[in-house]
């Protein structure tokens, strides 16, 4: 289990995250929607202490990571895959050196036997035959799909996802939601996932959390989200600029 | 008018803070430097990829502006030195100026206007890209994958790409100095071998030693600490390269006075 408590960010003068609660359950797949701009991607930093919070705790299993230094958080990213907003491939690598690097760096596998891993991940995230792409080959649904392979590659207990969607067409984005359900049954992992897009979120989510000026202000399951009556939550799943909600220009 | 009698007190109270801040910074960054480069893994293949790109291939700009820089200075101190009948020692007054100061200073000025400038381009992009928070996630040491090669690589490649400036230099101003003006054969070299101790020319490399490390650990820590995306590369490169220029004419200064003031 994953517990975020009383969590505070600033940049500078900035307040991005004040005093935020969440809750991810094992083996459950939690999405984190919100404006963009709100801060969800430092958000997900703070889980594997890529960002160190002013305040408050991450606890990953009972474990306040908030507190480890090296080589205790270098045990603890061990438990988590990480698909970035924009997949951050490596660019001076191609396909297969990207999803074999976690292989290279951290096992003694032999050379067939990491042909044979980066293999099967790329064939699970539906790309077979790019090992040899060049990163700037790659459409932005590719990137994606590489990006997980090589988050995944080492089998972590839980994958966080930034934005694997956005900017895709419906079709891609109906796909890779699809794969992200997948992996989740297949690999039998925790989720946590970073989402704009209501319907596909509504389809893979056990639990939403709507983050809202710096804290989360609703969680729940999607009939909780429908049924709720809060203008921000409303106007939020109806997409409109009309309402509470101030447009963060 | 009260506004210009502050300005002074302004100006400590706002400048100097941020100068300490990042000097603070940059000695945390050597200090990072030094932890992760003494521990393992040591990577041998980035260091040797690093090695051709900020040596090999800065080869050819070397080979044209040491031997340019050598017959320049043959043909102007040559002319002088034929006033009062001194150009035999033509050669040895410039195989120490390159071999103290030119050698060293050019060729750190070239390569890191050439491979530090990349330097800072690529890790700046690999920041704001989020390569590097992917490197942190994977459990690399963006320190020791990126900036420790780089470095190493430097400290070896300076003094090498110097050595060979100074060797350029020189049979360009044989082939001025001898060719061209005309200057006695053998004199010209028996004086460079009365005159020049290998001292000149191993203090160069000394120097360049210095710049390699200098040039290349402020490149990286402009790439490492880039912000505010794309816009942040083209500011953190340009950045790197003009304070790794500065550095590097005010360091020779330093390591002049400490190699020299005992001679
Ligand atoms: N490293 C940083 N330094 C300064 N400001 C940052 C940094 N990372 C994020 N921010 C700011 O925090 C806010 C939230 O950013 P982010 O988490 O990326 O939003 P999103 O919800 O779209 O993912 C933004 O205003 C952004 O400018
Ligand atoms: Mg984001």
């Amino acid at each position: 289990m994953l517990e975020i408590k009383n969590l505070s960010k600033s940049f500078g003068k900035q307040k991005v995250l004040d005093g935020l609660n969440l809750i991810c359950k094992k083996h459950e797949t939690t999405v984190i929607i919100g404006r963009s701009g709100e801060g969800k991607s430092v958000l997900l930093k703070h889980f594997i202490g890529l960002l160190r919070p002013d305040s408050g705790s991450v606890l990953v299993e009972g474990t306040d990571i908030t507190k480890l230094h090296d080589k205790g958080l270098k045990k603890i990213r061990a438990r988590f895959g990480y698909l970035f907003q924009d997949s951050a491939l490596f660019d001076f690598f191609n396909v297969y050196e990207n999803v074999s690097f976690p292989l290279r760096e951290h096992t003694s596998l032999t050379e067939p036997q990491i042909r044979e891993i980066v293999k099967t991940k790329l064939e699970l995230v539906g790309l077979p035959n790019v090992e040899n792409k060049k990163v700037h080959e790659l459409s932005g649904g590719m990137r994606k799909r590489v990006g997980l392979a090589r988050a995944i590659v080492l089998d972590p207990e839980i994958i966080l996802y930034d934005e694997p969607t956005t900017g895709l067409d419906p079709v891609m984005t109906d796909a890779i939601g699809e794969l992200i359900q997948k992996t989740q049954k297949e690999l039998n992992i925790t989720t946590i996932l970073i989402s704009h897009d209501i319907s596909s979120t509504f389809k893979i989510a056990d639990k939403i959390a709507l983050l809202y000026e710096g804290k989360i202000i609703l969680e729940g399951n999607k009939e909780e989200f429908t049924a709720n009556t809060n203008p921000i939550v409303r106007q939020f799943l109806e997409g409109t600029c009309h309402g509470p909600m101030r447009m963060a220009l | 008018m009260k506004k210009t009698l502050l300005f002074p007190a302004y100006y400590l109270g706002t400048i100097l803070p941020r100068l300490f801040h990042a000097l603070g910074e940059v000695f945390i960054f050597i200090g990072d430097i030094i932890r992760y480069g003494i521990k393992p893994p040591f990577r041998f293949k980035l260091i040797l990829e690093q090695m051709e790109f900020i040596g090999v291939n800065s080869l050819f700009i070397i080979l044209l502006s040491g031997a340019f820089t050598g017959m320049v200075f043959v043909f102007q101190t040559g002319q002088a030195f034929f006033k009062f009948n001194a150009e035999t020692i033509t050669g040895s007054v410039v195989a120490i100026a390159l071999g103290r100061e030119l050698a060293p200073v050019l060729t750190a000025l070239m390569i890191t206007g050439r491979a530090g400038s990349a330097m800072a381009a690529q890790i700046g992009t690999m920041r704001v890209t989020q390569q590097i928070d992917a490197l942190v996630a994977l459990r690399v040491e963006p320190i020791n994958y990126l900036v420790v090669p780089r470095v190493i690589a430097s400290i070896c490649m300076f003094p090498l790409m110097t050595g060979i400036f100074d060797m350029v230099g020189m049979l360009g101003g044989y082939f001025v100095g001898v060719g061209l003006l005309d200057i006695n054969k053998g004199a010209f070299i028996t004086n460079i071998e009365w005159y020049v101790r290998p001292d000149d020319i191993m203090s160069g490399l000394i120097k360049a030693f210095f710049f390699g490390f200098i040039a290349s650990a402020i490149c990286c820590y402009k790439g490492y600490f880039t912000t505010n995306g794309t816009r942040g590369v083209g500011l953190a490169t340009t950045q790197a390269v003009v304070i790794s220029f500065v550095s590097i004419l005010i360091s020779d200064y330093f390591l002049t006075v400490l190699l020299y003031n005992h001679a």
